[in-house]
Parts: structure tokens; sequence; C-alpha cells
């Protein structure tokens, strides 16, 4: 098993070092030049060739590109034009912001998604199975931010039943020693602020966790599915196991491979819907982060939080492999 | 009784072609599976408005047809179907002008990608070793970023514009497409009818493009139907970022959508037509590509 994980992670460093470059290379195709970029408007040829000197960008390339990588790997990922605060703050204050939002997209979609793929599975041609599949049809077309709108419509400004948008309420009184505001209510014991930080969840994980919802429950069918019929389920019913032992042990536990491969790569998608979804509903997180990034052309904050995203995606699927070694004994020798 | 006689009655279909070409086959499963006839009115529907909607669009797209304040926004009436949007201009032409805007973005960024990705698969699946190597690690390095954060990037990039979403989704695209043909070119290199044309001597670049490419092609239309839908999608999300062009005349689904997010609690009908419009375009082209995906599934061959 060890060995398995070593080997995966030595197959990062290539995919990291490529990623590296490529994002290396898009920063000096910026229209213009990055001087020009961080300039904007006040790019008079003087003070071109100042932060041109400044950011060392009229040394070689491969200096310039040795300079960054040495930078990145101390933490530092520049400075941001916008907030001329350093990237790496930045992103260390919205990231946890983001990380609340898409687990609670995650749980959800997870956990309506696989009952209801396995009772689709089970009932296979009933109304239900019928139901779960347009509906999963439906739901991966359904624009995240239109979404988010028509919600964030009907629960909070019609019905007024849950908070419209931000993360907490701005007139309660809380402190945040985590970041993580659902987790501050419960650790400093304000049982209020838990509450208010999970309702402002509520809305914006449902419009994240519908595309993948949809995508779990399809696979989690079509997988179930494909087990029910095999060989080994038959012999279990045949030699009289009992249904619920038949249920977890093989056909659940064999379903799950599918399961697990799609759900990592949910995360690439949370990601980036997040960017839509928290601008929707004016949660301050990464991707809302990111949205004014770009309307700045702020492109220190752009590549700096989308290698971070990369890394975060090349991880989170190594640890998808990991699981699987543990689920399959199969994967481990492959 | 000849053979082709007996099978027809073995089959014991209603004998309009039973056991014929996968191709043939998959049609007649096509034709007959509701799914996929929704799916074809709906892109149909969509493609006939993109085409025609200068001629069926009753008001010029680009002026305002009615007086409008921000707070008092006509819905829908008899002369404005789906009433007058925040400018005064009528709503329902620019729903179906913004069809003829999703399909261009689709078809152009569905093709730019598949071809940019076709031929890095190819190179992959033909020559193998080194190429092989190269390609894949470039593919796999490019699909580590989720793929609406690289298309924002390269969007950004380009300084935004029609342009640049349809060259960002495009740019997406390209692994996928680069990966989808360069497996199924290495499946088919293993197979008998591959092996019989070495053997009788055809040179391998004949090989390549005249037998193994055209068998590998099936998954990728079934992808290309696919990738349609998510363009739409995807081009309305970075139209919604303010990606997209900001020329106020060019009515773009998820542009007007944005716009409408002011008026969202006294005029929230201007944000649902662009809305089902974006989704009954993607739900056409998900909808073909599903059917067609199990349609040319041999796995499903009776």
């Amino acid at each position: 098993m060890l060995r398995f994980v070593v080997r995966r992670l030595a197959l990062l460093v290539p995919i990291l070092l490529g990623l590296s470059i490529l994002l290396f290379l898009w920063v000096r195709a910026l229209p213009g030049g990055p001087a020009e970029a961080l300039l904007g408007e006040r790019a008079t040829p003087e003070a071109v060739e100042r932060v041109r000197r400044l950011y060392g960008l009229d040394r070689p390339w491969y200096e310039q590109y040795f300079t960054w990588v040495g930078n990145l790997l101390r933490g530092d990922l520049g400075v941001s034009t916008r907030t001329q605060h350093p990237v790496l703050e930045e992103l260390l204050r919205t990231f946890p912001a983001t990380m609340e939002l898409a687990l609670t997209a995650m749980i959800f979609a997870v956990g309506v998604g696989i009952p209801l793929g396995y009772f689709a599975a089970r009932r296979h041609g009933s109304w239900l199975d019928h139901l779960s599949v347009a509906g999963s049809l439906f739901g991966i077309t359904i624009p995240v931010f239109f979404l988010g709108y028509m919600l964030k419509f009907v629960f909070a400004e019609k019905l007024g039943i849950l908070p419209t948008d931000g993360r907490q309420d701005p007139l309660l009184d809380v402190v945040h020693p985590t970041g993580f505001y659902v987790l501050d209510g419960l650790v400093s014991g304000n049982l209020e602020a838990f509450a208010d930080a999970f309702q402002h969840l509520i809305l914006p994980g449902i419009a994240l966790g519908t595309i993948p919802l949809a995508i779990v429950v399809r696979i989690t069918r079509a997988s179930v599915l494909d087990v029910l019929h095999e060989d080994y389920v038959r012999t279990a019913e045949a030699k009289g196991l009992k249904p619920a032992t038949i249920r977890g042990r093989h056909v659940l536990r064999n379903a799950m491979l599918p399961i697990i491969t799609i759900i990592g790569l949910q995360v690439g998608l949370l990601l980036g819907g997040a960017v839509l979804t928290e601008t929707v509903f004016a949660f301050p997180g990464f991707g809302k982060f990111i949205a004014d990034s770009i309307m700045a052309r702020d492109y220190a904050v752009l590549q700096g939080f989308i290698l971070f995203t990369a890394v975060v995606f090349v991880l989170v699927n190594l640890l998808v492999d990991i699981a699987y070694g543990l689920i399959d004994p199969r994967v481990r020798v492959a | 009784m000849s053979l082709s006689q007996a099978e027809v009655v073995l089959a014991g279909d209603s004998g309009d072609g039973a056991g014929g070409s996968l191709g043939r086959d998959a049609w007649r499963r096509l034709r007959r599976n509701p799914v996929a006839i929704a799916g074809a009115i709906l892109v149909f529907l969509f493609v006939a408005v993109a085409l025609l909607a200068p001629w069926l669009a009753p008001f010029p797209p680009d002026k305002p047809v009615g007086q409008v304040t921000p707070t008092s926004i006509p819905g829908p009436s008899a002369e404005h179907w789906f009433g007058l949007d925040d400018l005064g201009r009528d709503e329902f032409t620019r729903i179906l002008w913004g069809a003829r805007w999703s399909l261009v973005i689709g078809v152009v960024s569905l093709l730019l990608g598949m071809t940019g990705g076709l031929l890095l698969g190819l190179l992959a699946g033909a020559f193998g070793g080194v190429v092989d190597t190269v390609v894949m690690r470039f593919v796999d390095m490019v699909l580590a970023i989720p793929g609406l954060l690289f298309a924002i990037g390269v969007a950004a990039m380009l300084g935004s514009g029609l342009e640049a979403v349809m060259i960002a989704i495009a740019v997406v695209n390209v692994p996928i497409f680069a990966r989808l043909l360069r497996g199924q070119m290495l499946a088919q290199r293993q197979s008998d009818y591959v092996l019989a044309a070495t053997s009788v001597g055809v040179r391998r670049r004949r090989i390549v493009l005249g037998h193994i490419l055209p068998n590998s092609l099936t998954p990728v239309i079934v992808q290309g139907t696919l990738t349609l839908a998510t363009a739409i999608v995807d081009a309305a999300g970075l139209a919604f970022l303010g990606l997209s062009s900001n020329d106020p005349s060019i009515p773009e689904w998820g542009r007007m959508l944005a716009d409408t997010q002011r008026y969202l609690s006294s005029a929230p009908l201007l944000a649902v037509f662009p809305g089902l419009a974006i989704i009954f375009a993607a739900l056409g082209f998900t909808l073909l590509g599903e059917s067609l995906r199990e349609a040319l599934d041999p796995k499903y061959r009776r």
C-alpha cells in the first residue's frame, strides 16, 4: 500500500512541473505583457520600464521562471493589484468559505444522490427509476447561476425563510478562530451564530450541489444495476445470505468504486461552479474573489488561484486513488 | 429459402432490417426511443429559431420599443409575449436572437476544440511511443485544471469578447477529445481487421486513416453532441461573469440573465426566460447525445 501511495505521489511531480510552466507562459502571453497589465491605464513608457525592472521582467525568461518557481515554493504568489494584499493571504482568507460551501454541496449531492440512485436501480423500470433518470438529465443542463437566482428568488425573497446573500448576518456578534463560520459558531459556543452560518449555506449549497447530484444519481444507478446482475450476487442469494448482507457487502461495496471516482472528479466542478454560485449569493469566498479579479484584470490572483485549484484537484484525485486501493485490492497491484 | 431470409425468420422481428449493420441497427433503435425523439425535436426547434430569428422576431433586438423605468418593467402582454427588458426592448425578440448566438458559440467552439483534440489524439494514437507519452502528459496536465476555471483564465487572457469565449471553451475541450480518440484508436489497433490489413501489406498511413480512424469516430460523435450542450451552458456562465462581448446590442442568453440580476425582485420573468432557453437548448443536445450513445453501444444490441 505504501509503495502504491509513493508511486502515485511521484506521478504528481511532472504534472505540477508542467502546470507551473503552463501558468508561467500564460502570464507572459497576456495582452500587452504583465507590466502593462499590472499598470493598466497608468502605463506610461517610464512606468512600464520601472515595473519591468522591479519584477525582474528585463531578465531572460528562464531566469524569470526559476525566480517565479522559487517564490512559489516559498508561498509567494505575488501581490493582488486590486487589493494590494499578498495573493496567498487572500487565498487563505477566502478558501475556508468555499470549502464550507463545497462540502455542503457535496453532502447534499452524495446524501441525496446515492440513496436515490440505489433505489432507482433496485426498482428498475418503476416510476422512481424513470423520475431519477429524467431528473438527472435535466439536472446536468441547469446553469448553476440560473438555479441560484431561482432559489434565491423563491426561498429568500418571496418566502423569506432563508437569507438572500453573504455568509453571516453582519449584525451578529461573533468571533472567527478557524475561519469556518459553522465550526466557529460551535467552538465559541455561540449557537445563534452556528445556526445563522448554516442557514447561509443552504441555498448556495443546493445550487452548487445540483449538477454533482445529477451525476451521482446517474452513476450510482448504473453502477448498482451492473452489480445486481453479477454472478457473485446470484451466488450470495443462492446460498441464502440475508438480503441486508447481500446489499451491504456485495452490491454496495462493489458499486462504490465508480461512484468514488466520480465524487473525486466533482471537486473540480465544485470549485469552478463556486465562481458562479458565490457571485449569485454574494458569498465572500474564493470563487467570488476570482469573479471580482476578472473584472479588475488582476492576473496575479487569477494565476495563483488557478494553480492552487489545480493542486487541490490533483491531490483530491490522489486521495480517490488511495481510497480505491483500500476498497479494491486489485488496484494496488496494477 | 436463402440464408438471409432464414435469418429474418429466425430473428422473429417485423423484418424491417433486423440484424443489419451497426449503423442501421442504431438508427432503428434511435427512431423508436422517445428520449431521442424529444431531444431531436428540441434540437430542431433550437436550430430553426437560430436560423430564422430575423424573420420570426416581431421587433428589432437592439432598440427600445416601449417605455420602462427601473421600478415598472411591463410583463408579458398580447403585443410583447415575454414583456420588455430593463432597457425597453422586446424580450421575446431577444430570446429568439439569443438562440443564434448560442448556436454560433456552441458550434464554433465545438469545431475548434474537436479539431484540436482529434489532431492531438490522432498523433498520439497513430505514432505511440514518445509522441504518445508527450501528448498524454500534456493532456493530463491540462485536465488537472477544472474546466470552467481554465476557460475563465483563457478568456481573461484573450481580453474577453465572443471570440475569447469561443476559444476558451474550445481549449477546454481539446484534451477531452484527444484522450477519447487516442483511447479508441489504441483499442482498434488490437482488432482483427487491422491485423488482416497489415498482413496483406496495406501501408501504415492507409491503415490509420482508412481503417482505424473511421472506426474510432463513433464515441467522438456522441461526445460532440454532449459537448454542444456543455458549451452552451459554459458560454452562458462566462457571459454571466462578464467575459463575453460587452456590446449591448448582442442578445446573449447568459448576459441577459446577468443583466437582470438587479431587477430580480421586480421582474423575475426576465431571468426565467433566458434561463429556460439555455436549459431547453442544452437539454436537447444532452437527450440526443445520450440516446445516440445508447443506440451505438453494441452492449444493447439484440
